[in-house]
């Protein structure tokens, strides 16, 4: 019966995990190719719940969720080419100190739009409630963010690996001078990154909107779990992020299983060591610009 | 790329905060005809959203009161700030009394930055009206003779979602599940918890302690189904109990959830039917009375949504703060003690009138308990919460759902 309990806790894991990957996945992509630490990045998971909210108040929840993310996406093309392209060769600091700046600056801009009470969402009817597989209880809205995480997962790995762009993308990574050496301008793929990875932010945001508190900070709760992802999972590596993501998600769930007091800290103690054996992280390559 | 010397950033900063340290004296010594208050609450944070409320009703009675020709002919000057954390609260508490001028303290929700502006209100001598923490041991073991508390306490919230669940037969040998804010609130009001369920023989099978910035209950959730209580309990504060009831609402577990802690901000924020239970509240905007409705309609009137019970409480904290001032002629800090602990007698907008008991300065007014509408009942997005009547009944004594005298260990 332990067991049984155990695995449940594991499973819930794996489905938390999913929900880092979404947020973890863009970061990680924006910091391969552009250098870029993007810490306002959970200012776009915040608009992505913010505007599923909205929107779910006029056309319901199924078109909010697709509308709010393709919106914030459209947002990251003026956010990559009026302010991240500025710095793709200047000082990292810089960067981080604007991505700070811009994560204050939209949290604030929430506050005042929407004020700083949270916004009530709920769960569209046909998902609420659990389904029992055998002994196991599954929350059924969650396993329809399982789904989805699956679907994305699967359509920016086929993206990044199967056509010319993903082609472009991951030379970008680890050879951009010899990309530039051959006639092609990286700035128009980075801008399509930036539309894609706030964009799967935004669709984290959208869907975890009904079942966590939309509120203006939820932006800076978010990063650091997303930081601690990617940091796992190592640079430049698509399935480093995604292992990354769900060991963070059942790392949590089995301590607080065994340790509650423990269960935040743990996925700390999972970075320390990771980092203590792998310091590029678990499938992290070696890339010459940041070495 | 450009490089700033470590000297450059040095003198610029310099700069700036020499700048902003002389910039404000020269508005003070200006308006020294004017009473300062210093007026601290998270605006920021899991207690954010209340804080907010609370700054919005301190906006209105401070209006009302210098419309009225303000306190002896004296304009109410209000410095309001985030307290952002206990370290920062009381360095705020400290600037605001010793460079601002400030002659009394007023404000708080988070019950471990109330502690440390209680610490700096002793040692300044100044008077602190504390408004929103709930804590007993604020008015227990750490009480102090410069702090008054406003809102109702751990004891009294349990107390009074406690009789509820005793008439409804849901504590003896029943099986409770706790959830815990891991903060000085939450272990206080645990502790409040145990004393009532160990007084009415409801059996503690398991407690969870949570971080307050915790967005994730499901690994929770699932060890309350593995431990099959009848009751599950939420001994959350803030924003924590607007993630568990949306998310124990996602998971639909079969067991009743009860708590002996909600705001109504962060109730509003739970969604249209996720919300059931039996909860507790120091005052709802439906409430019956002439005199709350007037000062709902002018909440609303002012800021177009209705107001939540820490805005109310900061209206009614600077109203008894601006009475005592005008009934004294002064804002001398023994005077001002000395007519709180005289037991004066507030109009706190509620049926009933409220006072300070003199030996441990807690309020002692009615609270309710409250259900949620079923689904389709509410006339607005504010309206599904059905308010209980009133505890104490009318004709009993105030504080009979309070500590006693033998329970609380203050000594002022």
């Amino acid at each position: 019966m332990q067991f049984g309990f155990l695995l449940e806790q594991v499973v819930n894991g794996l489905v938390l995990g999913g929900y880092y990957l979404l947020i973890s996945l863009g970061l990680s992509l924006i910091f391969s190719v552009g250098g870029i630490v993007n810490l306002a990045h959970g200012a776009f998971y915040a608009l992505g719940a913010y505007g599923c909210v909205e929107i779910t108040k006029y056309l319901g929840f199924g078109p909010a969720v697709v509308l709010s993310p393709i919106a914030v996406a459209l947002l990251g093309i003026l956010f990559e080419r009026f302010i991240l392209r500025r710095f793709y060769t200047a000082d990292p600091i810089l960067s981080l100190l604007v991505t700070f700046g811009l994560a204050m600056v939209a949290e604030q801009a929430i506050r005042i739009v929407w004020g700083a009470a949270p916004l009530s969402a709920s769960i569209p009817p046909a998902f609420r409630g659990s389904v029992f597989l055998g002994d196991f209880l599954f929350s059924r809205y969650r396993l329809l963010i399982l789904a989805v995480v699956a679907a994305v997962l699967l359509g920016v790995w086929l993206l990044l690996h199967k056509t010319s762009f993903g082609c472009v993308v991951r030379a970008g990574i680890q050879k951009p001078d010899m990309v530039a050496a051959l006639g092609i301008r990286l700035q128009p793929y980075m801008t399509s990154i930036v539309m894609l990875g706030v964009g799967m932010a935004a669709l984290g945001g959208a869907f975890f909107a009904p079942i966590t508190i939309v509120h203006p900070a939820m932006g800076a709760e978010i990063i650091t779990v997303a930081f601690v992802v990617v940091v796992i999972g190592g640079l430049g590596s698509f399935w480093g992020v995604v292992i990354a993501a769900l060991l963070v998600g059942v790392v949590r769930g089995i301590t607080i299983h065994f340790a509650p007091a423990a269960g935040e800290a743990s996925i700390y103690v999972l970075m320390f060591l990771v980092l203590l054996v792998r310091p590029r992280g678990l499938l992290g390559e070696r890339i010459e610009k940041f070495e | 790329m450009i490089r700033y010397s470590r000297r450059a950033v040095l003198k610029a900063s310099a700069a700036f905060a020499g700048a902003s340290t002389f910039a404000i004296p020269s508005i003070v010594h200006g308006e020294s005809d004017r009473i300062r208050v210093g007026h601290l609450t998270p605006l920021t944070g899991f207690l954010g959203a209340l804080g907010t409320y609370a700054t919005l009703g301190m906006k209105l009675a401070v209006e009302e009161i210098n419309q009225a020709g303000g306190i002896m002919g004296r304009q109410l000057d209000v410095m309001s700030e985030d307290s952002v954390n206990p370290a920062t609260a009381a360095t705020k508490a400290q600037r605001m009394l010793e460079q601002d001028g400030a002659t009394v303290l007023l404000g708080e929700i988070n019950s471990a930055s109330a502690l440390t502006v209680m610490q700096v209100a002793a040692r300044n001598k100044k008077l602190f009206m504390q408004t929103g923490a709930r804590s007993d041991a604020l008015r227990g073991k750490n009480c102090n003779k410069y702090t008054f508390h406003t809102d109702i306490p751990n004891t009294v919230m349990v107390n009074a979602v406690g009789q509820s669940l005793l008439r409804d037969n849901m504590v003896k040998d029943k099986k409770f599940y706790t959830l815990t804010a891991d903060y000085i609130f939450g272990h206080d009001l645990l502790a409040a918890a145990k004393r009532f369920f160990g007084a009415n023989q409801g059996n503690l099978i398991g407690d969870e302690l949570i971080a307050t910035d915790v967005t994730d209950f499901s690994p929770y959730l699932l060890k309350i189904r593995q431990a099959k209580p009848d009751v599950v309990c939420s001994n959350l504060a803030g924003n924590q109990v607007t993630t568990l009831i949306k998310q124990y609402s996602e998971f639909g577990l079969p067991y009743p959830i009860v708590g002996f802690n909600l705001n109504t901000a962060d109730a509003w924020a739970a969604g249209d039917g996720n919300l059931s239970g039996t909860w507790p509240t120091v005052w709802y905007h439906t409430l019956d009375v002439p005199a709350s409705k007037a000062f709902v309609a002018g909440f609303l009137k002012k800021y177009g949504k209705p107001p939540e019970n820490h805005a109310w409480i900061e209206y009614v904290a600077f109203k008894m703060m601006a009475q005592a001032m005008t009934d004294t002629k002064s804002t001398d800090t023994d005077k001002l003690i000395a007519y709180f602990e005289k037991e004066t007698e507030f109009d706190i907008l509620k049926a009933r009138k409220a006072h300070f008991r003199a030996w441990d300065h807690q309020l002692m007014q009615e609270a309710y308990p409250f259900t949620v509408r079923p689904k389709g009942q509410a006339n607005d997005q504010w309206d599904f919460i059905a308010l209980g009547t009133a505890v104490p009944k009318a004709g009993e004594p105030l504080e009979q759902l309070a500590p006693t005298q033998e329970q609380n260990p203050c000594s002022l």
